[in-house]
């Protein structure tokens, strides 16, 4: 174990972790903007109670994105100073621009939304949270186009006298076609874990609490989150599927990784299961699909999609000696995870829909156990999608241009990065257990009553309590 | 002036923005046992910044992000050499967010108690490891000749620094008193006002000894102009919480916190991180900027953005403007 292993682990251990908050920070933020929406379209309480009410767990939830956000920003500079500096002429760029375009609108808009009930009017406080919520979904793209410069580097020249990476062509950057389909893809995947959220919640009211006032908004609820989840199910396989034919195109290794397609095939066949040898160059049993995967690769049945083996060859020709290879198992198993996971949650949907036909009452212990296990699944589609597609990379941190281990910092001690990456799992695993817990407390304790505000006005008493306070 | 100067001053704007800011949410926080003697009192002082805190955080966001971007060098260098204080940092950091969010979602006593140490802690923390961080920066640090970092942690934790680390601590101590007397009513007023004028005593030595030590290690006509203005802001800021009069007693602390960051950035110029060895280790904002291509661009982003950013956080402070008191707490 060396410093630059610990390093590996604390980026995978934490980005992970912080993506465990942001997907549900980006698709939540916009679904309680629609529920707060629907309330001052219709004067139907019934959203009033679901704004407030998911509107608590999204909060629950946002603090912990925002908080693990800030490390990941000091990360780069604090364990990959080399990467810093070979790539900060353009990687810099679109994180300045996210602090500067969309953190502060989120940040500053939800404040204004958590303390502004009475405080702004009410067009304006609604105007608050959708610019939180734009504010949020832009932060992601704007990472994304800095993560996909690794992926795909783009816009950028090699200056021969300082061995670095420098910007040419910014639009190219911001246009770069990974970032382009990634973006949507992770919308869609962030759309899928807070449906679910929405729907588990109010299923297990409508199953467990069916004869409350309320069953009406929690039926509500479960359909409205039903739809958003079989809606960007759907997203998800649409932006996945030409994200796969742009990686088989920039990053083919990723590609013949995910498959565990050793040799390069035309037409290629889709591995339902295969089983490499222990040293992870040629494969012992496969089940397949024919044509499959050079239709997913190239859109075309008998294209052809290139092998670990030829591509490994072709690149130590052309990069010098050395391993191009991922860890197979890493990225063949995550890819499937991440699909699976992810179509469970959009199977579940579709039985809490068909459950709720007709102005049916759900009662099933099996469909509650379900749609309770449905905000894990696409979480888990998530992480297992990062993994892959930052696995499937190594051993590049840069594609092509730099490699992982030449990226991390020299100035720090193995010491140093342990002391690190022990104390950011032992503070992340108990905020975890804390967060889990609240979320729980507040899921089970329902929609709230509400009472309609007496209108703001500010002569009026001075001794009047806040309509929300920390 | 150079795109390089421009961006050095537009990080030197940045971090001035952070610790005026976030400065006072510091000093709230160390000031809520001292200050709030009952749960009800903690919660008014906490509401004080609570609908702000997150947007003030963001300039840390926003100028760490702005140094990677400008000066990759600078960032890669002083994130990966001061590596254990900005660890602390960032743990503090993460602890005092969650708990403004967390520690009124249950009603148990050893709860809020928890809660309301991690609110101290971590406003301490940075409170103190900022000043350390920003004096040996301008103090320099020892830099090898491919800018990386070859000191430890001790060289970090030098005289010198230490009292820049006291300074700021007191500064944002009283800071947050003078914010907290003009945001609340009733007895927290009185007793944030009266505890402002005894901190700022105690700052005003510090802030004028640490200035004055860091003038001995570099200076300029500027830097000398800046400092000289920002013991006087603290000084008339004092004067007016004396006689609480809390709007120009803050806008005393503000400015004077301003002008001594502004301070130890005027003195740097044009160095960005000095080294204590070989002066072919030093960074400069020459040596450690991006080309004129990525300077340019983030030029016009911050030429369109920063006003509307400064426009709409400003109008928040307007909303929220209303003083606060124990009456105002609702029950949950």
């Amino acid at each position: 174990m060396d410093a630059l292993d610990v390093a590996r682990w604390q980026f995978g251990v934490t980005t992970v972790y912080h993506f465990l908050f942001v997907p549900l920070t980006i698709g939540l933020s916009v679904l309680v903007a629609i529920l707060q929406t629907m309330w001052h379209r219709t004067g139907n309480e019934r959203y009033l109670k679901l704004t407030k009410f998911y509107g608590k767990l999204f909060l629950i939830n946002f603090a912990m994105g925002v908080v693990t956000g800030i490390v990941q920003e000091f990360q780069f500079g604090m364990n990959w100073s080399d990467y810093s500096r070979f790539v900060g002429d353009i990687f810099g760029a679109p994180l300045a621009i996210e602090a500067l375009v969309a953190f502060f609108l989120e940040s500053t808009f939800i404040g204004l939304w958590i303390f502004g009930w009475d405080r702004l009017p009410k067009r304006a406080h609604l105007a608050s949270i959708w610019a939180a919520a734009i504010g949020t979904n832009l932060s992601a793209y704007f990472i994304l186009a800095a993560n996909s410069f690794m992926q795909n580097p783009v816009g950028y020249r090699i200056n021969p006298d300082s061995g670095r990476a420098e910007l040419t062509d910014f639009p190219a950057v911001l246009t770069n076609k990974v970032a382009l389909i990634t973006f949507p893809h992770t919308l869609a995947g962030s759309f899928l874990v807070a449906g679910s959220l929405v729907v588990a919640v109010g299923l297990y009211h409508v199953i467990r609490n069916r004869d409350s006032a309320d069953t009406g908004a929690y039926r509500f609820a479960t359909k409205f989150g039903s739809w958003v989840v079989l809606v960007a199910s759907a997203a998800v396989l649409f932006t996945g599927d030409i994200q796969g034919k742009i990686m088989t195109d920039v990053q083919p290794m990723k590609m013949a990784a995910a498959e565990g397609l050793y040799t390069t095939e035309s037409p290629a066949s889709f591995s339902v299961l295969t089983i490499g040898s222990l040293d992870g160059s040629r494969e012992v049993f496969a089940l397949k699909i024919p044509y499959l995967l050079s239709y997913l690769g190239t859109g075309d049945p008998n294209g052809t999609v290139h092998g670990i083996n030829d591509l490994q060859a072709q690149y130590a020709t052309q990069y010098g000696a050395g391993s191009y290879t991922p860890i197979i198992p890493v990225t063949y198993w995550s890819f499937r995870f991440m699909i699976a996971f992810g179509m469970a949650a959009g199977a579940i949907a579709l039985l809490v829909l068909w459950s709720q036909r007709k102005g049916r009452t759900p009662s099933s212990k099996w469909l509650l156990r379900a749609g309770l296990a449905m905000p894990v699944l696409p979480l888990l589609a998530n992480s297992f999608g990062w993994i892959f597609t930052e696995m499937g990379r190594q051993p590049w941190i840069v594609f092509g241009e730099m490699l992982t281990r030449n990226g991390v910092s020299r100035s720090v001690s193995l010491a140093e990065v342990l002391t690190s990456f022990t104390a950011f799992t032992l503070i992340y695993a108990t905020l975890a257990v804390i967060e889990v817990k609240l979320l729980l407390r507040y899921a089970k304790a329902g929609v709230p009553d509400v009472n309609e505000q007496p209108p703001t006005d500010d002569t009026d008493d001075a001794e009047r309590p806040l309509a929300f306070a920390y | 002036m150079d795109l390089t100067t421009i961006w050095f001053l537009l990080i030197a704007v940045l971090f001035t923005g952070y610790f005026i800011l976030e400065g006072f949410d510091f000093g709230v926080g160390m000031l809520l046992p001292v200050l709030g003697r009952d749960d009800r009192e903690r919660r008014v002082l906490i509401n004080t910044i609570g609908p702000v805190w997150d947007g003030n955080e963001v300039w840390l966001i926003t100028a760490g992000g702005a140094m990677f971007a400008a000066f990759p060098e600078w960032y890669a260098t002083l994130f990966s050499g001061f590596y254990l204080p900005l660890l602390l940092i960032l743990l503090a950091l993460i602890v005092r967010g969650v708990a403004f969010e967390y520690r009124h979602k249950r009603p148990e006593a050893s709860w809020k108690r928890r809660w309301d140490a991690a609110i101290v802690v971590g406003s301490l923390l940075p409170a103190i490891l900022w000043g350390v961080a920003f004096a040996n920066i301008l103090r320099g640090v020892p830099l090898d000749a491919d800018h990386e970092y070859v000191g430890g942690l001790l060289d970090l934790l030098n005289p010198y620094a230490l009292l820049g680390g006291a300074t700021t601590l007191a500064l944002f101590l009283t800071h947050g008193a003078v914010f907290l007397a003009l945001k609340t009513t009733g007895d927290i007023r009185e007793r944030a006002g009266a505890l402002a004028v005894r901190l700022g005593v105690g700052a005003a030595v510090l802030a004028v000894g640490f200035l004055s030590w860091t003038l001995s290690i570099r200076s300029s006509a500027a830097a000398v102009v800046l400092a000289v203005g920002a013991a006087l802001a603290l000084l008339g800021g004092l004067a007016a919480a004396r006689v609480r009069r809390e709007g120009w007693a803050f806008t005393g602390t503000a400015v004077a916190i301003g002008l001594a960051v502004a301070t130890l950035f005027a003195a740097l110029f044009p160095n960005v991180l000095p080294s204590t060895l070989d002066t072919a280790g030093t960074l400069t904002a020459t040596n450690a900027a991006s080309t004129p291509y990525t300077l340019k661009i983030m030029t016009w982003v911050a030429v369109i953005f920063t006003p509307i950013v400064l426009a709409y956080q400003g109008w928040t402070y307007w909303v929220f403007r209303k003083r606060i008191g124990v009456a105002n707490i609702p029950q949950h």
